[in-house]
């Protein structure tokens, strides 16, 4: 069994994505656009099967919001697979040292 | 020149938030500029110093420990610390013979405006779990050692009601400032999980 106390004690966003995906929640919920309860409640779901060490909380994160952007109709799932699709091809694209923009997919 | 082996590569999730990111500004519904500005927040600027400022004040000013009791949503935001997501805030006072630990068995409401993110062991199933089954043993996993006749209330947190602990100020401190005692006041108190450090 693990020992709480023996957590890392990590900085509240270990990779730049996890802060993306925060920031974009919240402006979400912000401009009205996703009450705070109905997010937790779909969250929750998802965290009730967790692994011990919390490493899937912020992928539970993705895709729970991912999950709110279509069941709220703002996007189907095949969008949404299509434009990480799409930012993967850019990123390829994208010469080391410069910012991958989605421009920069070949099959935009 | 670039070279092929050089390329980038993004990652699942990285590819994934960015593509959430794409839809969601596309279609007008966040600004990039809110969601950069909430970055830099909870990066730098939101972090349990907001929270051992507001413990400090409690300890030093009885009328805002008052407040405080009375109307935490109130008394915190006075201090420019306001929930974001609409939430209220309960403030929990220890006293002797009673201990309050602060857990959301659901997932990981915190409160953010006082504490910032919550640590990774309070996003976990093991402490969202045993919290409530056994808070003592917990406790005790945290290096708290309680008397066996202290009162120890559990409270769940939820998107609409969190929750901050007030830990019992230090003997010792007699005459501290509020600066100084800010500085006793360490994160885990403010869950539940500790005291606040000794002087």
């Amino acid at each position: 069994m693990l020992n709480l106390s023996e957590f890392p004690d990590a900085p509240p966003f270990e990779e730049p994505w996890q802060a993306q995906l925060f920031a974009l929640t919240v402006a979400l919920n912000e401009a009205g656009h996703l009450p705070w309860p109905e997010w937790a409640q779909a969250f929750g779901r998802r965290r009730a099967q967790g692994v011990d060490d919390a490493s899937d909380y912020w992928p539970h994160w993705a895709e729970t919001l991912s999950d709110e952007v279509t069941r709220r109709g703002i996007a189907g799932a095949e969008d949404i697979a299509a434009l990480a699709m799409a930012w993967t091809r850019a990123a390829h694209a994208t010469p080391h040292g410069f910012a991958v923009t989605l421009e920069n997919d070949p099959m935009r | 020149m670039p070279h092929d082996h050089h390329d980038n590569d993004l990652d699942e999730m990285t590819a994934l938030t960015r593509a959430l990111e794409t839809v969601l500004v596309e279609k007008g519904l966040v600004d990039p500029a809110a969601i950069d500005a909430i970055i830099e927040t909870y990066s730098n600027d939101v972090g349990p110093r907001n929270g051992a400022a507001v413990v400090a004040r409690a300890w030093t000013e009885p009328d805002f420990a008052a407040w405080l009791e009375q109307d935490a949503t109130a008394a915190i935001s006075s201090m420019g610390f306001t929930g974001r997501q609409g939430e209220h805030m309960r403030a929990l006072f220890n006293a002797d013979g009673v201990h309050n630990l602060v857990v959301c068995t659901l997932c990981s409401c915190y409160p953010w405006t006082v504490l910032g993110l919550p640590p990774v062991w309070y996003k976990s199933p093991p402490y969202r779990s045993r919290s409530v089954r056994d808070p003592r043993g917990v406790l005790e996993e945290f290096g708290t050692k309680l008397p066996e006749d202290t009162d120890i209330r559990v409270w769940d947190s939820t998107a609409e009601m969190r929750y901050l602990v007030i830990p019992q100020r230090p003997d010792g401190t007699e005459g501290w400032s509020a600066e100084q005692l800010a500085a006793l006041v360490n994160r885990d108190s403010m869950i539940g999980t500790a005291l606040a450090d000794a002087p």
